[in-house]
């Protein structure tokens, strides 16, 4: 590929200019190149496939018969599925609001000039850094009622008290969000509280000579300048709730029961080890239609509408 | 996105009322925050008596590292019990070319992005911005049948062809968005001087790559090191990489669970992050934030 860029100066003698333009960027088109087949194989080709299969029988092995919406009708009548769609909606939006509740929560009182603020930072971002497993694993063995928190307050003499989430069929999911919250509050933090420093230093002067409390004016004026801040937070947490698989799978492996299932679980318990490859991927599809209705207005606005500078 | 601009706002100077809840609230917080890594830290230094009749919280009266060492060279993980060791040489192993190559390949398309007017980038490109929020259910199972029908599923080619390619989306607009940023009279004038595609990349733009290059390496070691999914779909039994060890020395073990040695094992599978992470400080946060929607 080197010997086309020094084939291919700037002032190359013969052709049209159109020509040496084609000419010239040969070298980038070529580079480009790979990302371009897996754009169209992998992200377009196999999201494609995907689609293709749930609309037929197959089980363990592909087939390319045409079932119509059978699985479709299958997937929603499935008790499995609709918990695992009704736990990823209580989940992400209990995760969602948790973290920005927490997140711009910690942010603020981090903004008023304390002490060692590099140090909380640290602490309230590290969960971030570890995976979704060891997050998973270290909460699951906190929360065991067994040997864990529960214990450890009835030994403190409150021989009643009860903590049995973790192996309550209709709480489990909310350890899971507690995990949640503990991994991704501090990034959401971060985020706010970069927003924060970028506040104008005269608003709050003038806040203070019209002698409006602190709280009202993060509230009222604060918040609403940042909104970017709180987009990107949203989206990033988004993806986080869409991707939820890893910690249901440390943590209680989507029990008890079928307590904490989610669909992302679904789909790879189908495909992987339940031979069901047409119900996987039918529910996998349901899935990419939830995340683009969701996705594609912001992702159009922000990224594809300005184009990138040209050279 | 930088964390270094001075504190703002009111700036109450003496000790106050409001002053102590604010520091009451942060160390509270930061209890809740810290209590996990405490107990893991604690758990896996106990003997597994203390850890039956003590307190979680409680520092370990008689400390061992007993748990450590077999965490590392003697945990089961299903039938065979090598520790959690394997699992990290297979990280490791996995990391180092996934990280290289996505790398360079997020550095040339976002040169090429960012300077090169190609038909139809533009396109490529919001179609692969789409494809980072598409969840991976979507493409994993004709994924895997591809690389069975090339030959490469289970093997540790597959899984760093997996992380470089949904490591693109990122890589590149990561890059991208730093190459947007540069002077475009400096690329202007390397055309002029007779500069083809590659030349300029290597000899004008790399050489000033060097903070978008630590920030992609931080987001990618992190990234990789703690992927579960695709480690356990596409790299085989041979090169499962350590989070989905630890996953199954703690999931899946027969009889009483060892606890000091699953928590050791969880802190050694969470150490090469944590260290990313104290080391590289702001940098991280920079990395998290840029590469994910930063445009």
């Amino acid at each position: 590929m080197d010997t086309i860029s020094i084939r291919a100066p700037s002032m190359p003698s013969g052709g049209t200019k159109a020509q040496r333009r084609v000419k010239t960027r040969l070298p980038a088109a070529i580079a480009l190149l790979p990302t371009a087949l897996i754009v169209l194989i992998v992200y377009i080709g196999c999201m494609l496939w995907t689609v293709r299969l749930s609309f037929t029988s197959s089980t363990l092995l592909p087939k390319l018969d045409w079932v119509g919406f059978a699985q479709y009708s299958r997937l929603f009548a499935n008790d499995r599925f609709l918990t695992s769609a009704s736990n990823i909606v209580i989940f992400g939006a209990l995760f969602i609001s948790g973290c920005l509740i927490i997140g711009f929560l910690l942010a603020v009182f981090i903004d008023q000039n304390i002490r060692g603020e590099g140090l909380f930072r640290t602490i309230f971002l590290y969960p971030y850094s570890m995976s979704f497993v060891v997050t998973g694993v270290a909460w699951q063995w906190f929360l065991n009622p067994g040997l864990g928190l529960q214990k450890l307050v009835r030994d403190m003499g409150f021989e009643s008290f009860t903590f049995d989430w973790l192996v309550n069929q209709r709480m489990a999911i909310y350890t899971i969000v507690i995990a949640g919250l503990w991994h991704g509050a501090g990034l959401t933090m971060a985020i706010l509280l970069a927003g924060l420093r970028g506040v104008d230093k005269d608003l709050w002067k003038a806040a203070k000579v019209d002698g409006i409390p602190t709280w009202r004016v993060y509230t009222s004026v604060v918040l609403p300048l940042l909104r970017p801040m709180v987009v990107t937070a949203v989206v990033l947490l988004t993806t986080g709730v869409v991707k939820l698989y890893d910690l249901v799978v440390a943590m209680t492996l989507g029990g008890p029961g079928i307590a904490t299932e989610v669909p992302a679980k679904f789909v790879m318990d189908h495909l992987f080890e339940r031979n069901n490859i047409a119900l996987g991927t039918a529910a996998a599809t349901i899935m990419l239609i939830t995340v683009i209705s969701i996705l594609a207005p912001w992702v159009y606005v922000r990224y594809v509408r300005p184009q990138g500078r040209h050279a | 996105m930088s964390a270094a601009v001075m504190p703002q706002g009111r700036r109450p100077r003496h000790l106050t009322i409001g002053r102590i809840g604010v520091y009451a609230f942060l160390a509270t917080a930061a209890l809740f925050f810290l209590l996990p890594l405490w107990i893991m830290v604690v758990t896996s230094l106990k003997p597994m008596e203390e850890i039956r009749l003590g307190n979680i919280l409680a520092l370990p009266a008689a400390m061992t590292f007993e748990a450590w060492t077999k965490a590392w060279s003697s945990a089961c993980t299903g039938l065979e019990c090598n520790g959690i060791s394997v699992g990290f040489w297979n990280s490791v192993r996995i990391l180092i070319p996934s990280v290289i190559l996505s790398i360079i390949a997020g550095a040339i398309n976002g040169y090429a992005l960012s300077f090169w007017r190609v038909k139809g980038a533009n396109v490529m490109f919001g179609v692969l911005l789409l494809g980072a929020f598409i969840p991976y259910q979507v493409f994993l199972y004709p994924l895997v049948r591809i690389f069975s029908l090339t030959g490469i599923y289970n093997s540790l080619t597959c899984i760093v062809l997996v992380h470089v390619i949904f490591g693109l989306p990122t890589m590149t607009l990561l890059f991208r968005n730093y190459y947007a940023g540069l002077p475009i009279e400096l690329f202007k004038a390397a055309r002029i001087d007779g500069g083809g595609f590659w030349s300029i990349f290597f000899r004008v733009i790399l050489p000033m790559s060097t903070p978008i290059l630590v920030v992609a390496t931080i987001l990618q070691v992190t990234g990789i090191w703690n992927d579960f999914i695709f480690g356990l779909t596409f790299a085989g039994r041979e090169n499962l990489p350590m989070t989905v060890q630890l996953n199954n020395i703690v999931n899946s073990t027969q009889g009483e669970r060892a606890y000091n040695v699953d928590m050791a094992a969880t802190m050694l599978a969470a150490l090469v992050p944590l260290v990313v992470y104290f080391v590289s400080g702001r940098w991280f946060v920079r990395g998290i934030a840029a590469g994910a929607v930063k445009g």
